[in-house]
Parts: C-alpha cells; sequence; structure tokens
C-alpha cells in the first residue's frame, strides 16, 4: 500500500480533530477531538514503521527495523491514558465549581 | 482490486465518516460513541499493517478504558442531553475554514515529495508481534518502560487529589 494514503489519511482525521478543537465549546468534546488527532498521529507512526521495516527487510529478511516506531505507539498510549485521567479529573472538578463544562465560562482564569 | 486495498478503502472511509460525527453530534454521548468506531477502524487499519499488539492494545485501551472513562465522565455530570448553548455561526465557519487550510497546506506540501515511491508492508512482516516488541520493549527500552509507571504513579495521585472534594 503506498505511503502516501497512509499520510493523507492521517492527516485527515488529524485535520478533523483540530475542526473540532476550534468549533466546539463543551470541554469534554475537545479533549476527545485532543485523542483523534493522538490517533491519527499514531496511525501515521505505524504506517512508517512498516514502510522502514520494508526498505530494510530487502537487505536483511530478519531485520527488525521499524520497531521503535511502534514502541513510539505505545508510549503515547500510555502518556494518553496518563493525561486523560487527569484532565478528566480537572473537568470534573470545574463541573463542580461552575456547573457546567462551557469553555466559555473558563477565559478569565478565575472565578 | 485485491481485498486488501478494498479494506483499506473502506476502513478509511469508516474512520473519516465517525470522525466527522464525532465532530458534528450534538449529543456528547453519540460523540463518544462515533469516537469508539473510530478507533475500531484505526485498530483495523493497525491489523492490515499487521501491528497485532497495538490493534489489541488500541482497542483495551482507548476503546476499552479511556472512553469507558468519557462515558463515566459524561452520565455523573447529566450532560446527557443537547446542552451545548448555541454559539456565534461566523466562529464555527472560521473554525471550519482554519482547519480545512491546514489540511489544504499540509496536503499540498506533501504531496509531491519523494516519499511518495516507497511502500507500506501490509499483512506481512513480524515486527508487530507481540515476540519482537516485548523483546525490544524489555531490553533496549526498559528504562522508558519503568519511567513510565512512575507518570501512571503520578497521575494516579494527581487525579486523586484533584478530584476529591475539599
Amino acid at each position: 500500500m503506498p505511503i502516501n494514503y497512509y499520510i493523507f489519511l492521517a492527516l485527515a482525521l488529524f485535520s478533523i480533530g483540530i475542526v473540532g478543537v476550534l468549533t466546539r465549546r463543551n470541554a469534554i468534546i475537545i479533549f476527545m477531538c485532543i485523542e483523534l488527532m493522538l490517533n491519527a498521529v499514531n496511525l501515521l507512526l505505524v504506517a512508517f514503521s512498516k514502510m522502514h521495516y520494508l526498505k530494510n527487510a530487502a537487505a536483511d529478511a530478519m531485520t527488525t527495523a521499524g520497531t521503535d516506531g511502534q514502541l513510539f505507539v505505545f508510549f503515547i498510549m500510555v502518556v494518553a491514558a496518563a493525561e486523560v485521567s487527569v484532565g478528566l479529573a480537572i473537568i470534573v472538578m470545574m463541573y463542580r465549581n461552575i456547573h457546567s463544562v462551557d469553555i466559555n465560562f473558563l477565559n478569565r482564569l478565575k472565578h | 482490486m485485491n481485498i486488501t486495498q478494498i479494506l483499506f478503502w473502506f476502513l478509511s472511509v469508516v474512520a473519516i465518516f465517525s470522525a466527522l460525527m464525532v465532530i458534528t453530534s450534538k449529543n456528547p454521548v453519540y460523540s463518544v460513541l462515533w469516537l469508539i468506531a473510530t478507533f475500531f477502524a484505526i485498530s483495523g487499519h493497525y491489523i492490515l499493517l499487521n501491528a497485532q499488539f497495538l490493534a489489541i492494545v488500541n482497542i483495551i485501551v482507548y476503546a476499552g478504558a479511556i472512553m469507558v472513562l468519557f462515558l463515566f465522565v459524561i452520565m455523573l455530570m447529566n450532560l446527557n442531553k443537547e446542552t451545548e448553548p448555541q454559539k456565534n455561526r461566523w466562529l464555527k465557519m472560521a473554525g471550519a475554514v482554519a482547519g480545512g487550510c491546514l489540511l489544504l497546506v499540509l496536503v499540498a506540501a506533501l504531496k509531491d515529495t519523494d516519499i511518495k515511491q516507497q511502500q507500506a508492508l501490509v499483512n506481512e512482516g513480524n515486527i508487530g508481534l507481540i515476540k519482537n516488541l516485548g523483546k525490544e520493549l524489555f531490553t533496549k527500552y526498559v528504562v522508558p518502560f519503568e519511567i513510565s509507571s512512575i507518570l501512571f504513579l503520578s497521575a494516579m495521585v494527581g487525579a486523586v487529589v484533584i478530584g476529591k472534594k475539599e
């Protein structure tokens, strides 16, 4: 499969995530769009990893080139899980204080 | 057009359509469900690229854990009605135009690069299997692995500290 198909698919998903962040005002949906962008990057990393593997496999059939890319994806997932737990705790605290998750009420950094 | 290409296009269309539904649904619960559909499509892409470990981890961690956390928070706050306030239509349009311009610029910049002769190996290659990834993870990447466990611990403590009542 040509690599530029994967590049364009990941770009489309990333741009959809950016449009979501810019147009929605519900903090939870903005958070979900950030997850979407992370997943677009993950998909591109895996595709590049397999591209790198194919390039090296011609010379050496036992090569493990490209493993690093897939491990980066694993670490991105780890960091995303930690980020989600803290971020949702912040959103819950914000809802408890101002009874809304509308980000327009949050533009003052005080209450 | 063989079965791999058909699957590729099908999964791509599903991923993009459900991503669009995530940002256009009014109800946050529907957004979460469409995002789960997007993650399943991306996991299908991982299986197509023979990255089986990441496909399973994507389903377990993202669709299983993170999205359940989102659903739990939405239902805890009773946001499952259409609570999004009416906002400025021009602002919404400006956001869509800005995102579209970013997509246009990136596609225009990347469509004639010389990387496009390269192929991504689908259906074969064993670097995505758990044997190879586990060996690499516990030899070369063992320090980042342990540091990520500390990150998890601190995130857990942080979430409890932030989330508890005063």
